[in-house]
């Protein structure tokens, strides 16, 4: 999402890494360009001016100039002014437990995403135990509420829908609908409005003021220009909302508006949504994301996310099976599956330091996953179980079952070797550190082993990298 | 200034907020120093015009000034606004003005595709043609309804299926239905997909794919960007122009204080003519785009008011 601005802003790096020792035109030049850059990526002007003089005076100081690596030292004041600017610490939404209902109020401009946003908080919200109504009140936009309906049928959350057109007393309904059906937080889905637009405005006080909400959200679309500090500034005076909704973050925007809210108007981004699906809705993390953004990699979210799609039993079966040191091709189609749970090896591949460099080059293949099963599918049981019977003419039979050439099949043997001899390699090494933990305590043997599992796990789906790169992964795991 | 008084008061306020600053600038003194270009840049790149067509408008100004000798700076801001209209690209006028047509609406989520085509529906109607509608959006929830609440507003038919069915079959459907009735103006909705989903654009390029092999009138895409959209409009655009060869761009939502200056990033690098220009909810709040005026919208008239 944010790799344009990321690309441009390495480039500078790259360029200040190049020299051993910065003047105060190289630290000039430089943030010229990252100006430019923040500029691109629809980042308010007042934002970056206010970034960029900041981060120069920061660079200027002796300390920065004359330490022995100038440019990593820049490289992390951009770090710290970057996180400062999105926010130091996360911000969760705040419901109380012993309030019914809860109420949660969303805002934003047309087409921002709010009902989308609405369904996948519910959505949220529902996975955490709790019971959400979802409440309808965009009277104006025509089938809203049908839309609002649908989605609700579809992540099994009930949704309200009142009679008329006013959406002061729907939403009042609403939560009171909330309030008989034993539902502990009621979320009011709003029409889009424009910030401008003084009568839309007063609306969206006099609903806030009826339902009393505890948490009002706005949903910004991560594409929204530089007009976006007008938008939330106004926002925030008229109906003070607690949190921002980022939404359409799978796209490419450089989502420089995300930079510019908690500047301009000291409110959080709480979540990020990106795509259609309900689960796409993810808490903010204002540190990882500024990694992001210059390229470090976001790999504690890469972990969070691998952590998700672990399956336990699954899980520790195959744990049993590489701790015999051995792996068979059912694993290494699992492994692939695994992969694509996590969103597939393009979002793998970008979370990881430099990741997203690789991927604009082209040297990733997104369909090898894909070639990949298609091969192991066209194995028969026992060679999938014993891959050591595949000689030359099953070769040929499984290259003709899967309809590629049998070069094709020849490498996916090699690259399954390959992975084998790694995992064996690491089990060895974390054999040995099992015993060394064992030493000290026992009941965490167990959990270590799995971990060991879930690294194992990425081994084969960076079957287009160099071992230099798997070597950085491991690094990174640790 | 009766271009301006035909003008909507969604582009006033993007004027008004240029001509601040630009009045600020000239407060400080009508020279045509650094100070006075840097300002210039800077208000132009708050237009959402972008960092690049930015400078390079304000270089080519530049060369202008010191070519010409202008001293004061408000020869050079009234060089400015044939500048921003000469961005534009001419000859969006045959997509929806020419003989029989099918146009087909596309652009990223929430972009305002629905709402336009429900509109351009009731504009060609009250113009007395025939128009059919297709809803090719078979995916978001309810986009159907929608499109079949503004089919009953411009009182125009409609050719929809259930939820999930295949759009390339819908608008197959709603061409040979457009056939029958002799409608010469085909108007189909599409869902909305951000460009970066390689799934959802090789199924958008499959739909025009159809439309085109089935089409037995000229087929025209266009794309609809939300004046709000910073730089990545262009980046959208660029992506939807490579995988589909589009004709033109519509700008939606220049009600708010959005200043649209997205438009003149994406005619200038794309070529494309900006078709329409959707200035508010209401049924008539569609506008014809005009470059000259455009551009006067976005920095203001300098060399004739005041």
């Amino acid at each position: 999402m944010f790799d344009n601005l990321q690309d441009q802003l390495q480039e500078v790096f790259d360029d200040l890494k190049g020299k051993g020792r910065l003047t105060e035109d190289d630290i000039r030049v430089a943030m010229r360009r990252v100006r430019m850059a923040l500029l691109e990526a629809d980042v308010s002007f007042k934002v970056v001016k206010g970034f960029v003089s900041k981060a120069s005076a920061r660079c200027m100081e002796a300390d920065v100039l004359e330490s022995l690596t100038p440019a990593q030292n820049v490289i992390k004041v951009v770090l710290d002014e970057l996180t400062n600017l999105l926010g130091e610490t996360d911000a969760r939404i705040n419901l109380r437990p012993n309030k019914h209902p809860n109420v949660i109020m969303l805002v934003g401009l047309q087409g921002s995403g709010k009902t989308t946003a609405a369904a996948k908080l519910a959505y949220l919200l529902k996975g955490e135990g709790h019971h959400p109504l979802l409440v309808a009140c965009d009277v104006y936009r025509p089938a809203a509420a049908d839309q609002l309906q649908t989605l609700g049928g579809e992540i099994g959350v009930r949704v309200y829908r009142g009679e008329g057109t006013d959406p002061v007393k729907i939403a009042k309904e609403g939560v009171q609908c909330a309030i008989d059906n034993l539902c502990d937080v009621a979320i009011v889905d709003t029409a889009g409005r424009l910030h401008v637009d003084e009568e839309m405005m007063v609306e969206a006080e006099s609903i806030k003021a009826a339902v009393d909400p505890d948490e009002v959200l706005m949903v910004v679309d991560a594409m929204t220009g530089q007009d976006v500090v007008n938008v939330v500034e106004t926002f925030s005076a008229r109906v003070d909302f607690d949190g921002v909704i980022m939404s359409k973050m799978d796209g490419d925007a450089r989502g420089g508006g995300a930079l510019s809210i908690r500047e301009s108007t000291g409110k959080p981004i709480k979540f990020i949504s990106s795509g259609e699906k309900p689960q796409s809705l993810e808490v903010f993390h204002p540190d990882r994301m500024a990694r992001r953004i210059l390229g470090m990699g976001d790999v504690v979210s890469l972990i969070e996310s691998a952590v998700k799609v672990q399956q336990q039993e699954e899980e520790a079966e195959a744990t049993e099976r590489l701790r015999r040191m051995d792996l068979n091709l059912n694993d290494f189609l699992d492994m692939n599956r695994q992969i694509r749970k996590m969103g597939g090896v393009g979002k793998l591949i970008s979370a990881l330091p430099g990741g997203d460099k690789m991927m604009a080059q082209g040297q990733v293949d997104e369909h090898a996953l894909d070639r990949m099963e298609v091969i192991i599918n066209s194995m028969t049981k026992e060679e999938r179980e014993k891959p050591d019977v595949i000689n030359g003419s099953r070769r040929a039979r499984i290259a003709a079952g899967a309809g590629v050439t049998v070069t094709a099949v020849n490498q996916l043997m090699k690259q399954y070797a390959e992975t084998r001899k790694q995992v064996k390699k690491m089990m060895a090494a974390y054999g040995d550190m099992d015993q060394a933990h064992g030493k000290k305590g026992r009941p965490k043997k167990g959990k270590k082993g799995k971990k060991g599992g879930s690294k194992m796990r990425r081994m084969p789906g960076v079957g287009g990298m160099s071992l230099a790169d798997i070597k950085k992964i491991q690094q990174m795991m640790e | 200034m009766g271009l301006f008084n035909r003008f909507t008061e969604g582009l006033a306020r993007t004027r008004e907020a240029f001509r601040e600053d630009m009045n600020l600038l000239m407060n400080r003194s009508p020279e045509v120093d650094e100070d006075f270009w840097d300002g210039l840049e800077e208000a132009l790149i708050m237009s959402d015009m972008g960092g690049y067509s930015a400078s390079t408008i304000v270089d080519k100004l530049r060369g202008e000034a010191t070519r010409k000798g202008y001293r004061n700076a408000n020869d050079v801001l009234s060089a400015l606004n044939d500048q921003i209209a000469e961005e534009f690209v001419e000859g969006g006028d045959k997509i929806l003005g020419g003989e029989g047509s099918i146009v087909l609406f596309v652009g990223v989520n929430g972009s305002g595709k629905t709402t336009t085509t429900g509109k351009i529906a009731k504009q060609a109607k009250d113009e007395g043609r025939k128009v059919i509608l297709g809803c090719g959006d078979t995916f978001r929830a309810a986009a159907i309804e929608q499109l079949e609440v503004w089919a009953k507003r411009a009182d125009v038919e409609i050719c929809s299926r259930e939820r999930g069915s295949d759009p390339a079959s819908v608008c197959y459907e709603t061409i040979e239905r457009g056939e029958e009735i002799g409608a010469d103006l085909v108007l189909i909705d599409t869902a909305g997909r951000l460009h970066t989903s390689a799934d959802l654009m090789r199924e958008l390029e499959k739909v025009v794919a159809v439309v085109r092999k089935r089409a037995n009138m000229p087929v025209y895409l266009v794309l609809v960007i939300d004046a709000t959209t910073g730089q990545n409009g262009l980046q959208q655009a660029r992506e939807f122009n490579s995988a589909l060869e589009l004709d033109g761009v519509i700008i939606t939502k220049l009600d708010g204080t959005a200043k649209g200056g997205i438009a003149v990033a994406v005619s200038h690098y794309l070529k494309l003519p900006i078709v329409k220009l959707g200035v508010g909810e209401g049924l008539e709040d569609l506008k014809d785009f005009d470059a000259h005026e455009y551009a006067a919208s976005l920095v203001g008239d300098f060399g004739q008011t005041d």
